[in-house]
């Protein structure tokens, strides 16, 4: 049962205090600043789904949070829809989208996978760049009026900010679902041997078409969100190829397979890059610091932060999963 | 009718640099079972290599590619030796996942030092007209280099000892291993020939067109896209599938506006990638 691991009380603990800090303090600088690092928390959680769990890598991800983005905007400002429900949708249809597109290209394996998630992202990219009702390359903006329907900006805010702290509390509860199920266990077996897992009986084709959609879904009303949130979107913005590697870098940073890794290397690197980012200095630097920081976790700690305390407490794996 | 066939010309040129380009990430890929993704930074900086040659010694850029080639062998075995070697052996998210890191460190130090802004190597070589259409001249050099370097490689590669040793450990690492040869001296070699492949293009391409230091990335794309065409190990397929693709881009040209020309591109990459693994040039056995 979910409800007998410590974790699972950790995280609304966690994602409850994160709420409620900056809204008792009415800070909103801090809230800006803990939106983006539950960002990087959601990102990272569902990438651990395909790279963690079933070591497939994902250099694309960041593509269902962009079009979660476009569908979710589309709905809320041309059509009219509610937020919450355009962002649900958002993440149905892109799931969906994600579920096709996984029959195809998951009969690809390793690295041959990892390619073409590349090729997907910069194909969807340059189809959306050129699409008409999206408003092609100059993209599509919320009509300061559709606030009002909320209450007012200050209000909206607020509320996108709760939202996306529960998507991000979803996020990990979801890592943490799949991960005590059999459905998790079948996941892992395909991570560590393919072929041994067909012999076994357990369907890849199904399973990996089905975590490649389910990672999707979360990105994508979090995608919605945020841009709702920000007011705009475009192709350059909601594609960001950088950001869906950075993705792989908090993963890495953080322990890639566990369900806190995940969320501690996405704050970890988050609070990093908003500091080097405004450091005047080192400003510059920050992707050489970024990667620096792949290559020395990649090369000497694969198992991440989560990886070397597993390694200290070995007791520890009983408690932060 | 003969602008198609112009544009068409025009694209086989470029194509031949696709496939130059191609052949460096094909040889590595093939040899250690490394999709080194520091290709694309490489690209650009041989680009810049050129562009700082260029400004110091004014003469003939196309005289510039043999120290280019050389810095090329230099910058492969440091790589080599940072990012590949500790992870030879282990599951292939690690290579990729480490060559990627470095690509962001070249990325990073050479975005602080030229900012992203464009460059261009300020040098012509006069060509020839055919009734309305040019032909310039760096067009015809660049993709002369780009086969005179990829038929090297290839006499390199099937006639001399360290060539063959390459397609040995390519073929079977344990077994060359047993008669003798070096593997890592060999995978540090592969490695370092690809890179100065890599460093090559982005040299031949700087006499092109305007470049930043972001510009590897799309060449590295249009890489994958070819390797993957001609399959791997096969240096000449990858210059046969770089002008393919080349000739491609010429064609649709005059036709659609050249913002879908990705889109056809990727889309064309992921499908080949799902249809042919083993590339267009090989029969499929399942």
């Amino acid at each position: 049962m979910i409800l007998r691991r410590p974790v699972f009380w950790l995280i609304l603990v966690f994602a409850a205090l994160m709420a409620f800090i900056p809204f008792h303090a009415n800070d909103v600088s801090m809230r800006e600043d803990l939106i983006l690092v539950a960002l990087a928390v959601i990102l990272a959680s569902n990438l651990n789904l395909m790279i963690g769990y079933t070591g497939y890598v994902n250099f694309g991800h960041i593509v269902f949070y962009g079009l979660g983005g476009y569908v979710g905007l589309y709905l809320a400002t041309v059509r009219n829809w509610n937020l919450v429900l355009a962002a649900l949708a958002a993440g149905l249809v892109v799931s969906l989208f994600a579920l096709a597109l996984g029959m195809g290209i998951l009969r690809l394996r390793g690295a041959y996978f990892a390619l073409a998630t590349i090729g997907v992202l910069l194909a969807v990219q340059s189809f959306v760049a050129n699409f008409d009702p999206w408003g092609r390359s100059t993209g599509m903006y919320v009509d300061f009026s559709a606030y009002q329907r909320l209450g007012g900006a200050r209000h909206a805010l607020w509320m996108t900010y709760f939202l996306v702290i529960g998507v991000m509390a979803l996020s990990m509860i979801l890592s943490l679902g799949i991960k005590i199920s059999k459905f998790g266990l079948g996941l892992f077996a395909i991570r560590e041997d393919e072929d041994a897992a067909v012999v076994l009986g357990v369907n890849t084709t199904v399973f990996k078409a089905i975590i490649y959609s389910v990672s999707a879904f979360l990105p994508a009303v979090a995608g919605a969100l945020m841009f709702y949130k920000n007011g705009m979107i475009d192709p350059s913005i909601a594609f960001e190829f950088m950001l869906s590697l950075e993705g792989i870098v908090m993963l890495m940073l953080g322990g890639k397979g566990t369900v806190v890794g995940a969320a501690l290397g996405g704050g970890l690197y988050e609070k990093l890059r908003s500091y080097l980012l405004t450091s005047p200095k080192l400003s510059n630097f920050q992707l050489v610091i970024a990667g620096a920081l792949l290559l020395l976790v990649v090369l000497f700690a694969p198992g991440g932060l989560i990886g070397w305390l597993y390694r200290l407490v070995p007791r520890a794996r009983k408690v932060i999963e | 009718m003969s602008g198609i066939l112009a544009s068409m010309i025009d694209g086989l040129l470029i194509g031949s640099v696709y496939g130059l380009a191609a052949m460096g990430l094909s040889l590595i890929w093939g040899v250690m079972d490394v999709i080194n993704l520091t290709h694309g930074s490489v690209i650009a900086l041989g680009m810049f290599g050129m562009y700082i040659l260029f400004a110091a010694f004014p003469v003939n850029a196309y005289f510039l590619l043999l120290p280019i080639l050389a810095a090329g062998l230099l910058l492969g075995l440091v790589i080599y030796w940072i990012s590949v070697h500790w992870v030879i052996g282990r599951s292939q998210l690690s290579s990729l996942l480490s060559t990627f890191a470095v690509n962001m460190m070249i990325i990073g130090i050479g975005t602080a030092i030229w900012s992203t802004s464009p460059y261009n190597v300020n040098f012509t070589l006069r060509g020839f007209t055919v009734g309305d259409y040019t032909f310039t001249g760096n067009h015809i050099a660049a993709a002369t280099a780009a086969v005179i370097i990829a038929l090297a490689l290839e006499l390199f590669l099937y006639r001399t000892r360290p060539g063959k040793a390459i397609r040995a450990v390519a073929d079977n690492r344990e077994a060359a291993e047993l008669m003798g040869i070096s593997s890592t001296m060999v995978l540090a070699l592969a490695f370092a020939i690809g890179i100065a492949l890599a460093a090559s293009s982005g040299a031949l391409v700087s006499t092109l067109f305007p470049f930043t230091i972001l510009s590897g990335a799309g060449y590295q794309m249009k890489s994958f896209v070819v390797t993957v065409l001609a399959g791997l190990g096969k240096p000449l397929g990858a210059l046969a599938a770089g002008v393919l693709l080349g000739l491609l881009e010429g064609a649709v040209t005059p036709f659609i506006a050249v913002s879908w020309i990705p889109l056809i591109e990727f889309g064309l990459f992921v499908v080949v990638l799902v249809a042919f693994p083993k590339g267009i040039f090989t029969r499929a056995t399942a």
